[in-house]
């Protein structure tokens, strides 16, 4: 009865959006004609020449939530009729609201996948047409340390995963002197910082941890911490601001909030690996796409991050968030508002707003390519 | 709802008394007050049946479906027990802060003193709740770690003070400040009301018996007002168990169960516990959340019926 009055309100939501969107649509009508013969012209690439109109919403994840309301700001300049809107309300509920038709778009920090069966679920909601999921943010996520005077911290994916796992308890351990000859470790106590909230950067760190340590590092992937009894805080501030506080504090944060703090260099191969924007953006030049993931898709590209690279010059340590459409909606317009937005997301132009204005490693020419082709599927 | 009973009494004797016919204006007062009266039970109601029927998947699912992969009971009882732990300490500083401020201003400071202190106190019931927690991860939070690191040192032998101290100070004895600072309004609003209509004859009684001034706020303030304390810290408790944001921001929620109120180590609030993992939950997970906000209404239901029995006996004697 209940699932009955939330499809009702959703319905409604459906309505009101529809509505507005062709409200805008009387003057938007030339607007899906010059739609037309730009998607002839775009070989030119990137920005879309002409204007699109009309209005969509978007939800999901936190992580890529700066970039989405730089890119929001900048399309809708450049295309005046346009109005979209992102919500922040975290990965799952962004996915969420996507299958249930509540929003256009949706941003998530893990691929649709099979395990809660939202894949067939949001296949399912782009019928006739086809689901559409390409990444389109990545974050290096930094590990960060509060210990004065030691301005340069090498760790070992092993001593890293033990770390965290609360089995190196002080910073003197001979585990972390060995990497670090000369550096003056105090005894001071290992205060692990994790999230308290879900997030996708907890699940792509632990993600990490158990590709690269999976002796040490038993336990399941997921975006809740795993081990009990660390510091606890709530979002990427919150973490930045825990390890800040306290002397011998070690946390995981994405990179471009790490600010005064200490980012430790990562043991990758043979060498150390510092959370560098271009070095995030190599690890998916190294990865192979996932078919359980991707079933087959054109327009569906999901990676199975290559977290064991050994290749030098790669930081492995990221978050890739994506984005997630649909190839055909409801009317031409709103299809060809979705589009220009993904491409202008995933444009070389808003790839470098968004790492102005989030810090985000910009996705490399190859993947571009891929990308690109991914997103000119949607109708 | 019998004083819903009593009003509409009240208004046909006042009609019979006028000439036997309700006037207007009675009619549609006594309208408006069934309609509210009914209006909150509904609201209560339908409350309720959203908890109990979002929340009833998550409960009968068998603990290998759920998330967790644990039974509902072992997710939600740490939880319940970080509930109750943070509202009883808030209450344990709370209750006799708020007494001592109430007894402060209706006997002991001069007029103007106790109004401006008055006005203070109940403006500290207008701050958001998120601000209390900023200001107690950036300000109280900092500020208690040598304190708790002296705890440890010196007090360490009583469990609650066990340790190891927590380095940034985001802890459960920090939340329980937080929180008591944020009820304390409360509770000494009702304090102070009630103090200040302790009747002048019991008072000066007393003191003509020769009773100090402690003696007659001992004798005869406090027996007055006591049930009203009972209530108004019952209140408190409600908004410090069912408090969220402040407590998401600081707690540092990574253990189980655990009395130790200074290590990084707490048990998290169900309120807390759903702010934190509503946004990336989706499917049962959601379902799991809501069965626990279902413990959490039973638990405020429970602390209100303990009042009202305590109430109920000390008014008999």
């Amino acid at each position: 009865m209940s699932s009955s009055r939330w499809l009702a309100v959703l319905a409604a939501a459906c309505v009101l959006v529809l509505g507005l969107a062709a409200c805008g649509g009387s003057d938007s009508t030339s607007g899906t004609t010059n739609e037309g013969s730009n998607s002839e012209n775009e070989s030119g690439g990137g920005a879309p020449s002409a204007e699109v109109s009309g209005e969509i919403a978007g939800a999901g994840s936190t992580a890529q939530q700066a970039a989405q309301e730089a890119w929001i700001a900048e399309f809708e300049n450049a295309n005046g009729g346009a109005t979209l809107s992102y919500d922040g309300v975290g990965s799952g509920g962004g996915r969420e609201q996507f299958i249930s038709g509540g929003v256009a778009y949706a941003g998530s920090d893990t691929p649709l996948s099979e395990d809660e069966g939202e894949l067939g679920k949001a296949v399912k909601r782009c019928e006739p047409g086809e689901l559409v999921e390409v990444p389109n943010y990545i974050s290096p996520i930094a590990i960060v340390y509060n210990l004065p005077g030691v301005e340069e911290l090498k760790l070992d994916p092993e001593v890293l995963a033990q770390i965290f796992n609360q089995e190196i308890e002080n910073w003197n351990d001979p585990a972390i002197e060995k990497d670090n000859p000369g550096v003056e470790l105090p005894e001071t106590r290992i205060v692990p910082v994790n999230r308290s909230d879900e997030s996708g950067t907890t699940e792509n760190f632990t993600d990490y941890l158990s590709k690269v340590a999976p002796k040490v590092w038993t336990h399941e992937v997921s975006g809740e911490w795993p081990v009990k009894g660390g510091e606890a805080a709530s979002g990427t501030s919150g973490v930045i601001e825990a390890v800040s506080a306290g002397e011998g504090a070690i946390g995981y944060a994405d990179a471009s909030q790490a600010g005064e703090l200490g980012k430790a260099l990562i043991k990758v191969g043979s060498t150390w690996a510092e959370p560098s924007a271009e070095a995030a953006a190599k690890v998916l030049d190294l990865s192979k796409e996932d078919p359980e993931l991707e079933q087959g898709s054109k327009s569906v590209i999901a990676f199975e991050i290559d977290r064991k690279t050994e290749a030098s010059g790669v930081y492995p340590i990221i978050l890739v968030s994506s984005l997630i459409g649909c190839t055909k909606y409801k009317s031409a317009d709103e299809a060809a508002l979705v589009k220009a937005y993904f491409e202008y997301a995933i444009s070389p132009e808003g790839q470098k707003l968004a790492e102005e204005q989030a810090g985000s490693a910009p996705l490399s020419p190859a993947l571009t390519k891929k990308v690109e082709a991914a997103v000119g599927a949607i109708e | 709802m019998s004083s819903v009973d009593t009003t509409t009494n009240a208004g046909q004797l006042l009609a019979t008394a006028s000439g036997g016919r309700r006037r207007r204006g009675d009619r549609i007062f006594s309208n408006t007050a069934v309609i509210a009266a009914v209006t909150i039970l509904a609201l209560l109601v339908g409350v309720a049946a959203f908890l109990v029927s979002e929340g009833l998947p998550a409960l009968t699912a068998s603990a290998s479906e759920l998330p967790k992969g644990e039974s509902f009971i072992d997710y939600v009882a740490p939880l319940a027990f970080g509930t109750v732990l943070a509202g009883v300490l808030a209450m344990v500083i709370a209750v006799p802060l708020a007494v001592a401020v109430a007894l402060f201003i209706t006997h002991i400071a001069p007029q103007r003193i106790a109004l401006t202190l008055g006005f203070f106190v109940d403006l500290l019931a207008a701050i958001p709740s998120i601000i209390y927690g900023l200001w107690g991860i950036f300000v109280l939070g900092p500020a208690a770690v040598p304190v708790m690191k002296w705890l440890e040192e010196k007090l360490g032998w009583i469990p609650i003070f066990e340790g190891p101290a927590s380095i940034t100070g985001r802890t459960m004895l920090v939340v329980g400040l937080v929180l008591a600072v944020m009820i304390l309004p409360i509770v000494s609003a009702v304090a102070r009301e009630v103090f200040s209509q302790t009747p002048r004859k019991l008072q000066e009684g007393a003191q003509a018996l020769g009773a100090t001034r402690w003696e007659v706020i001992r004798t005869t303030v406090l027996p007055f007002g006591k049930s009203s304390v009972i209530s108004g810290g019952m209140l408190g408790l409600g908004r410090a168990l069912g408090e969220t944001m402040a407590v998401a921001i600081i707690l540092s929620v990574s253990g189980g169960v655990s009395f130790n109120l200074i290590s990084q180590s707490n048990p998290s609030t169900i309120a807390a516990n759903i702010a934190l993992n509503f946004p990336e939950s989706s499917g049962l997970a959601i379902n799991l959340l809501i069965a626990t906000g279902l413990v959490l209404f039973a638990i405020t239901l429970a602390t209100n019926f303990i009042a009202r029995m305590i109430i109920a006996r000390s008014n008999v004697q």
